[in-house]
Order: C-alpha cells, then structure tokens, then sequence
C-alpha cells in the first residue's frame, strides 16, 4: 500500500516540478531576449557614442566613414505612431461609443464579430493593401510633392490595422461600467447622448486609457505594413510626404544584406526600440493596476454602504 | 431663458456628437472591408495552378511557401503549446496570486506578448543563425515564433482554466483523486474547448507573422525546403517579396491565398468555441 502512495506522491511533484519549470520559461525567454540585445547592441551604442547614435541625423553604414545616427528614424517612429493613433484612437472611440449606446441592438453583435476577424488579418496584406491602393490614391490626389510613399500613408495603414484592438477594448471598457450610472444620470433628467458622453464615457476612461496604450504599441512595433508604404529613406522627416524609414523598417530593411559593424548598429536600434516598448508595458501595468485598485475600492465602498 | 438656449445647444452639440459616432462606425467598417474585399477582388483572378501548386523555375510559385509555412506552425505549436498550457496548469491550479514567483511569471508573459515582432525577430537572428550556427533555418525562425505565441497560448489557456467550476475540482477530491490525476482527467477536459481555440488563434498568428521571418529563415522563394534545417520562406513572406521585387500579381494572388488560410482559422475558432459552449450546457 505504502509503494502507492509514495509512486503517486513521486508522480505528483515531478509534475509539479514540469509545470513550475514550464512557467518560469517565459521569465527565462524574456531575460534571454533582454541580454542578447544589449550585450550585442549595448556596446556598440558605447563605442559609437549614445549621443551621436540616438540624436546623429545621418545613417551611412555602407559610407567610407560610415556614420549612424538614428534620430530621423526615432522621430519619424514617433509622428508615425502619433499620427496614426490619433486617427484610429478618434475613430475607433467614436465606433465603441455608437456600438455601445447608438446602434441597433440586433446589429451589434455581427459588427462586433466581423471586427473581431478583421482583427486577424496578417499584417503584410494590410501592406500590401496601402503599396496598391492608398500609396497610389495619395500620389495622384492629395500629395503635392508627387510622392505616395511617407508617414500620412503608414499612418493611414496603421491606423486601419489598430482599429479593431481600439474598438474591441473601449467597448469592454464602457460595457463594463455599472449601468446604474447610465440609469442615474437618466433620472437626473440628462439625455441619452449627454449621458453617454459625460458620465459613462469619463468612468471608462482607464480601461480606454489602456486600448491606446496597447494601440501605441502595435503602432510603434509594426513593421511589415510599414515598410511596405514608408518608402525607406533614411532621412528627416520634413513634410509627411516623403520618403521615410521608422526604426522597425530600419532594421527590416538592412538586416539582409548589411554586416559587422553594420549589423551591430541594427541590432542597436533594435534596443532603441526595446527600451520604448518597455517603457510602454510599464505604463500600461501601472494604468492597469490603477483601474484594479480603483475598482476594488468601489467594491469595498458598495460593501460598506450595504452593512451599513 | 437663456437657460433653456443653452440647455437645447448642448442637447443639439451631444446629439451631433451621436451622429459622428454612427458616421465613425460606417467609416471603420468600410475601411476594413476595403481592406478584406479589395485584396479578394484585386487578387482572385490572378490565381493560376503554376503559381499554386507549380515548381518554382521561369514562373514563380507559392508550394515552398506551403511547405515552409506548414513547418513553422509544426515547430511552432510542438514547442509553444505543451510549455503554454503547462504554465497556465501552474499559474492557475498551483498558486493563489500572491507570491512573488507568480508576480514575476505574470509580468514576464505580459512583457513578451508587448515586445515587436522585428526585436523577437534580432533575437532569433543572434541566438539561432549566428549564437547557434544553424544559419537561416526554418526551425530557427519556428523557434523564435513558438516563442512569441507563448503569452497568447498562457493567457487564454488561464481563462478557460479559471473558467473551469471549482467544484469540478472538489467533486474529483472528494472521490480521493490526487492533483495531478484531477488536472488531467477532470480540468483539462473540460477547458479544452478553450485550449483548443487559444491553439488555433496561435496558429493564425503564426501564419500571419512575417518580420520575425525576414531575419531568421532568410526569404529564400526559390527553392523547395529540404528539413527543418534549410532555409525557406511562409506565405506572409512571399507576399512582401513579390511585392517588393517587381511580382505585383503574384503578390496579389498570395494574399488571396494567404487571407482566406487566416480567415477559416478564426472562423474554426470562434466555431469550436461555440460547438464546445454548447457541449457543456452553458450559455
């Protein structure tokens, strides 16, 4: 009896032993991903100088004396990703409120299914779809210089591709609030829309506050639909008609055909890049945390009113 | 008076604001679909059996895409699935939340799923092609992305795990069944309609990925892969490559290909989600 008991005991903590090992493989993966990065990128940030590297205008690898400085590429990541938030962040705010309150009750459920699926579109095929129609559409129609390629193309594809995370979670968001708010405010003789607007809008606000800043995200780290409309010249950016790169097309774009010190300055901007998207997870975290504690807070609020 | 003025402006201003709102929803629709239809209609025609199911010599062909893009799902899945759900099994049956351990695995899947694809991409690049010495290699880039599925693979899996009755769990107790034995016979059947979607999600992640490609199997469109081993190319892959080296049919025919592979993976999704719903007598 007692070799049962120790085979089922034996069994029990080797599987334990499997799963807390697999766990703890994604903080193994992360670390790894980390020191790989700055032990190749790191140093050569340092021999080049971090102030020539981060705020050098011109990128040259393949020049006799080569030079390497990516700052037209920070600040063209950075219009890029503002611009198209900006654009998808309004629209798909506007399309979570009217799903919310001002849409037939029977079509919400379809129109959120079907952005859900948009969701999966490979993000090549959103490329593809801004180098055929709108890189063309920009260059006959709207761009006076004559070039479609540039930050208000990628900034159009972008901000198609981060509709459906925009409108997904602002939408969870606003559900999300108690409806005795809506009914409160409707009580106190507000209309629906300024209800909407002025009362469930503001009380979804962290919850929204995190879709853009998970938008920000997919913006500032995407890179095929980019590069495919950006057009890639590593220049500062002066109009948003322009041939321009972003720091992921940079490193997408040289990582074929360059090598040694070259190489070391894209994986350098790979680090760049890492660091800003660091810096965006932590203040995701801490917004997330925010509207947790904000919640719980509530939570023991209503408990108390109710022993009350 | 005046009052009332003011009253009916502010109606009038959130009453407009309402039809911005409902002009937005037509306008990222519309968008959307254009994206989805004008692909599909741009492409269709463009399909041809040489550029399918042909060997890649004078014309080009998207069957070493096929091939390249079936082993990356394989490696993939193989390697991301087992560690994925394993830990969700960890996070969700062992642990109550508070200890440190959990915090830092928590932080750790939350930081991985945030990280571009192109920086998973470099990392792929230095540890296999270079680190390892493989070169460009289909099991390299299979790797890197088995790595990035990782987070979606964990979180759904917690969901389905966490959604799965506590009293499941106590009834397989109370008959004197050991943990391990009520993980396996009792929670993981009934959270496998959960799995079994956040897997096919993963898939189409995979299959939709290309930067991490470009630096870790190297976009070669010409050649057949022979193993895992040789370098090779993906769908999503082929369709920037003949984009951007002068294919504009070809690319067009691919994404058709490329977007309706995607679109019957989320459809399968949402379809076994719904089927194993059902199964279980929820609503």
């Amino acid at each position: 009896m007692k070799s049962l008991y120790g085979y089922i005991n034996a069994r029990e903590k080797v599987m334990k032993g499997v799963f807390i090992g697999s766990a703890l493989f994604s903080v193994f993966a992360l670390l790894s991903i980390t020191v790989f990065l700055f032990w190749s990128g790191v140093p050569f940030i340092a021999k080049i100088g971090v102030g020539d590297f981060i705020f050098g205008t011109k990128w040259a690898p393949l020049a006799d004396s080569p030079s390497y400085g990516i700052l037209s590429m920070i600040v063209t990541t950075l219009y890029v990703t503002a611009l198209s938030v900006i654009l998808g962040v309004g629209i798909g705010l506007f399309t979570a409120i009217c799903l919310y309150k001002f849409c037939p009750k029977k079509l919400v459920s379809p129109i959120r299914q079907m952005i859900n699926l948009l969701a999966g579109i490979p993000s090549v095929i959103f490329g593809l779809f801004g180098m055929t129609l709108i890189v063309p559409f920009i260059r006959d129609y709207v761009s006076p210089t004559g070039v479609g390629y540039g930050i208000l193309s990628a900034s159009i594809v972008l901000a198609i591709m981060i509709l459906p995370t925009i409108v997904s979670v602002s939408l969870d968001a606003m559900v999300s609030v108690p409806n005795t708010y809506f009914e409160g405010a409707l009580a106190l003789g507000a209309t629906k829309e300024q209800t909407t607007f002025k009362v469930m809008l503001p009380a979804a606000k962290s919850g929204i506050l995190a879709g853009v800043v998970l938008a920000i995200g997919r913006a500032i780290g995407e890179t095929m639909a980019v590069i495919m409309v950006i057009g890639g010249s590593p220049e500062m950016p002066n109009s948003i008609f322009q041939s321009v790169r972003t720091m992921t097309a940079n490193i997408a774009m040289g990582a074929t055909e360059l090598s040694g010190d070259a190489l070391s300055a894209l994986i350098a901007t790979g680090v760049v890049l890492f660091v800003f998207t660091l810096l965006l997870n932590v203040s995701f975290s801490a917004l997330k945390n925010n509207s947790v504690k904000k919640d719980r807070k509530k939570n023991k609020e209503k408990r108390y009113a109710k022993n009350k | 008076m005046r009052k009332i003025n003011r009253h009916k402006s502010q109606i009038a201003l959130y009453s407009s604001l309402k039809w911005i709102s409902r002009i937005c929803t037509a306008v990222s629709l519309v968008s959307l679909l254009a994206v989805v239809l004008y692909v599909l209609i741009n492409g269709v025609d463009k399909l041809s059996i040489q550029l399918l199911f042909g060997e890649y010599g004078k014309y080009p062909s998207i069957l070493p895409a096929f091939v390249g893009t079936l082993e990356l799902v394989a490696v993939a899945t193989i390697i991301a699935v087992p560690i994925g759900v394993a830990s969700a099994i960890f996070l969700v049956e062992y642990t109550n939340n508070k200890s440190k351990i959990v915090k830092y695995i928590r932080v750790a899947t939350e930081t991985l799923a945030g990280i571009p694809s192109i920086v998973y991409g470099l990392f792929g690049y230095l540890v296999f092609v270079v680190l390892f010495g493989w070169g460009y290699s289909l099991l390299g880039g299979g790797l890197t992305l088995a790595i990035m599925i990782l987070p979606v693979i964990v979180r759904s899996t917690e969901e389905s795990l966490l959604a799965v009755p506590d009293g499941f769990r106590e009834g397989a107790y109370a008959l004197g069944t050991s943990k391990v034995r009520t993980i396996f016979k009792v929670v993981l059947p009934s959270a496998s309609g959960g799995i079994v979607t956040a897997i096919i999600l993963a898939i189409g992640r995979v299959v939709s990925e290309s930067a991490v490609l470009i630096l870790t199997i190297g976009m070669v469109v010409n050649k057949m892969p022979v193993s895992v081993m040789s370098p090779g190319t993906s769908l999503a892959l082929d369709i920037y490559y003949f984009a951007s080296y002068g294919y504009p049919d070809e690319a067009a025919a691919t994404a058709v290909v490329l977007l309706i592979f995607v679109m019957i993976l989320n459809l399968l999704a949402t379809l076994v989600g719904k089927l194993l719903k059902k199964g279980t007598g929820e609503k």
